[in-house]
């Protein structure tokens, strides 16, 4: 195994990404009915922009909002809107969505029309294209895009950082991308680079995953800017910080986000959805996902449009291979479990996992204090005694412990021999602290 | 040797008078004046430092009656007993503190009344359930089990029934309202302790979609609208809600309600709490 660039602790889960790795990208049939959330992106909600019985064009915008922090809906197929209406969301809860049925027409909105040559637009044009297209983060949490490439005056960025690292075990849809797409993966980075104004990019990718390292290496060779850099495989090398650290060996400063360092960090979803809206207009209406685990007959990549059902794209996977014991909306680690199989796929949907076998330890014992925790935290922080501070509700003391830095990742419940759910714990007390903090500034 | 050990005696000796009556005449000259009567009246709280008062602690309510800031019935735990003492201490004629509220949980749907959609499998808090997919209950309204609120108790007021509903032991409630406050669903509401009828439902889903959850959830028919003489029962957005400013205890509505989501406490119709520990 090859020694790429890492960052301190992480975990080395079973990867199982071969069952889908192998798979060229699947265009999946059209389904009947498109379920489109007006919520698929952090920060305000859309409002509708239209109602119930009228016609709409594949790539019309059909939701959008005043506020800064938010990013406008398209319809992904031409047809009738049938109903404005709470609908289930993989988060959980109903939120209000626009149901559309689809007359297979495909028959393409006017306002859809390639932008022209990219040497041509200047970086506030890009970002306007980039906003007008709803491009949001598609690694998984669906920031804005726009937003992050506005970062206030005083913050200067320097450096652009692709994420090829795809850490999370089973996902294999960004490698395909890689392989297949490096050419408009290259082009979107440059886009990037142009609506920053800076000249300086890496693309960083797991050195499991070495075909794409070559593809993209091939695919930037004539822009010395751009460079691409192998990376360990181990998790969470995607997460943000993590990445940041291996490539450029800087640290976030605590409580700070990487512009605070002169560093943005984009998918490699996302910097092909940026060629794709220049390159031919069409907005940010379909992905592609990763159909995988051995709950699914045939796992796939698969390029689907959003508002597609996790049924219809489980039946496009050959279906299901037995009763599902638990199904995830993106990687095993740090995805979320669903319950109900109607959902649409988002905008963060990265990829569909079905277990017939629960992974998961169901009954906690205490703690023994081993430290296995600590040994893998990426953050540096004592999982095992933030855990037990929040549990106690002491809050403040949790806080004072890092809590607030947490990332999520998961590493800890993973290594826990006690099958402690630490991460869990964690995730509860920053939503309480963060709700006592708001609720005190209100 | 011996002169030694004597002169170290006297000189110890010496210095232990002289700083005693130093700190003796210190402890005049710089006395603080403090109102006795804060100690008395903290003697009289219950000590709980539930914080129900508004106040951090006991010690604070008490500082806060001296000061003329509370009422001296602002304790709710200490209720009838705990107010005359204070208003003794204050030298006040007691007010009187209305009725004695008591916690009830607004949800009927036990394991055998409720669908579950998933199983949840994690921490015991509601909260964190919560977080995941929105809980395992079918009903977005309903209680989830995990009893958050039995653990917020500070008297042992509350239990879990087996049935996989708080229970509410109305004798060592003191409503105090840290139960209120740790519901995520905001199920647990301060009701007077007299009153025996109530809706156990907090659903806002319309009857069908109430159905499909849960068998005695509130379908929002307005069956109990209709047969309550005293105007103390209505439905806003498909559920029912109780005045118990005007309910009689008359118990007209629980026997009209088709799915039983309205009960009498002690009465004949109590599905949620039959299987009580």
């Amino acid at each position: 195994m090859s020694r790429g660039k890492t960052f301190k602790g992480g975990i080395y889960p079973a990867c199982h990404k071969e069952l889908s790795s192998g798979k060229a990208i699947l265009t999946m049939a059209l389904p009947k009915e498109v379920v489109v959330p007006l919520q698929q992106h952090i920060g305000a909600p859309c409002s509708p922009l239209v109602k119930k019985g009228d016609i709409v064009n594949k790539g019309q915008k059909i939701g959008d909002s005043e506020a800064f922090i938010s990013a406008p809906i398209h319809a992904p197929v031409s047809g009738v809107v049938k109903a404005v209406e709470a609908r289930l969301h993989p988060s959980g809860c109903k939120t209000q969505a626009i149901v559309i049925e689809n007359d297979g027409e495909e028959r393409l909105d006017s306002s859809v029309a390639p932008k022209g040559d990219l040497e041509a637009l200047d970086a506030g044009t890009i970002k306007e294209i980039i906003r007008e297209a709803g491009i949001v983060g598609l690694g998984g949490a669906a920031f804005p895009t726009h937003v992050k490439l506005a970062p206030p005056p005083d913050k200067k960025i320097d450096v652009l950082i692709i994420n090829g690292c795809e850490c999370e075990p089973y996902l294999t849809c960004d490698h395909r991308l890689m392989l297949e797409q490096s050419e408009q993966l290259v082009y979107g980075t440059r886009a990037i680079m142009k609506a920053l104004g800076i000249d300086k990019a890496f693309i960083g990718i797991e050195d499991n995953k070495l075909d794409a390292i070559a593809a993209m290496e091939k695919a930037v060779a004539q822009y010395s800017g751009i460079q691409v850099v192998a990376l360990r495989t181990k998790y969470p090398q995607g997460a943000e910080k993590q990445l940041i650290l291996a490539i450029t060996g800087k640290e976030v400063p605590v409580g700070g986000l990487p512009m605070d360092i002169g560093i943005e960090v984009n998918n490699v979803g996302t910097a092909v959805a940026v060629a794709t809206a220049i390159q031919t207009g069409i907005p940010l209406i379909e992905r592609i996902i990763t159909v995988s685990g051995e709950g699914v007959r045939e796992p796939q990549n698969l390029l689907v449009r959003i508002g597609t059902s996790f049924n219809d794209a489980l039946e496009a996977a050959g279906g299901l291979n037995g009763t599902p014991k638990k199904v995830i909306m993106g990687g095993p680690l740090t995805g979320l479990t669903q319950f109900d199989l109607s959902v649409p796929i988002v905008k963060g949907t990265s990829g569909i996992v079905v277990f017939n076998t629960l992974k998961t330890a169901t009954h906690p014992e205490p703690c023994i204090r081993c430290g296995r925790c600590v040994d893998v935290c990426p953050q540096y922080l004592v999982p095992t005694n933030i855990a037990q501070y929040v549990d106690a509700n002491m809050l403040d003391a949790a806080a004072e412990w890092g809590l607030l830095n947490c990332c999520e990742c998961g590493c800890c419940s993973y290594v826990c021999p006690a099958n402690r759910f630490l991460v869990q714990s964690l995730k509860l007390g920053k939503e309480e602290v963060r709700a006592e903090r708001s609720k005190q500034t209100s | 040797m011996t002169n030694t050990v004597i002169v170290s005696l006297v000189s110890m000796g010496a210095m232990g008078v002289l700083f005693g009556a130093g700190l003796a005449w210190a402890s005049r000259k710089f006395a603080v004046e403090s109102d006795s009567r804060i100690d008395e009246i903290e003697a009289a709280l219950p000590g709980a430092n539930c914080g129900a008062c508004g106040y951090p602690g006991c010690r604070a309510f008490a500082e806060s009656v001296v000061g003329g800031g509370a009422p001296v019935n602002g304790c709710p735990v200490g209720g009838t007993a705990v107010a005359t003492q204070v208003a003794k201490i204050m030298g006040v004629e007691p007010e009187d503190s209305g009725e004695r509220l008591v916690a009830r949980v607004h949800c009927g749907g036990g394991h055998a009344q409720a669908k579950q959609r998933a199983d949840y499998v994690g921490i015991d808090d509601c909260r964190a359930a919560i977080m995941v997919g929105g809980g395992a209950k079918g009903c977005e309204y309903g209680c989830l089990g995990l009893a958050s609120c039995v653990r917020a108790c500070p008297f042992d007021a509350m239990v879990m029934g087996d049935n996989g509903l708080p229970i509410v032991d109305k004798d060592r409630c003191t409503a105090c309202g840290r139960c209120v406050v740790a519901c995520p669903r905001d199920l647990i509401t301060l009701v007077p302790c007299s009153k025996e009828v109530h809706v156990l439902c907090r659903s806002f889903d319309r009857g069908r979609e109430v159905r499909d959850n849960c068998q005695v959830g509130c379908i929002g028919c307005k069956a109990c609208e209709r047969v309550c003489e005293y105007d103390a029962i209505h439905v806003t957005d498909f559920l029912a809600a109780i005045d118990y400013a005007k309910c009689t205890n008359c118990g007209a509505c629980a026997a009209k309600c088709p799915t039983k989501a309205i009960i009498i406490e002690n009465g004949q119709i109590q599905l949620a709490e039959t299987t009580a520990s």
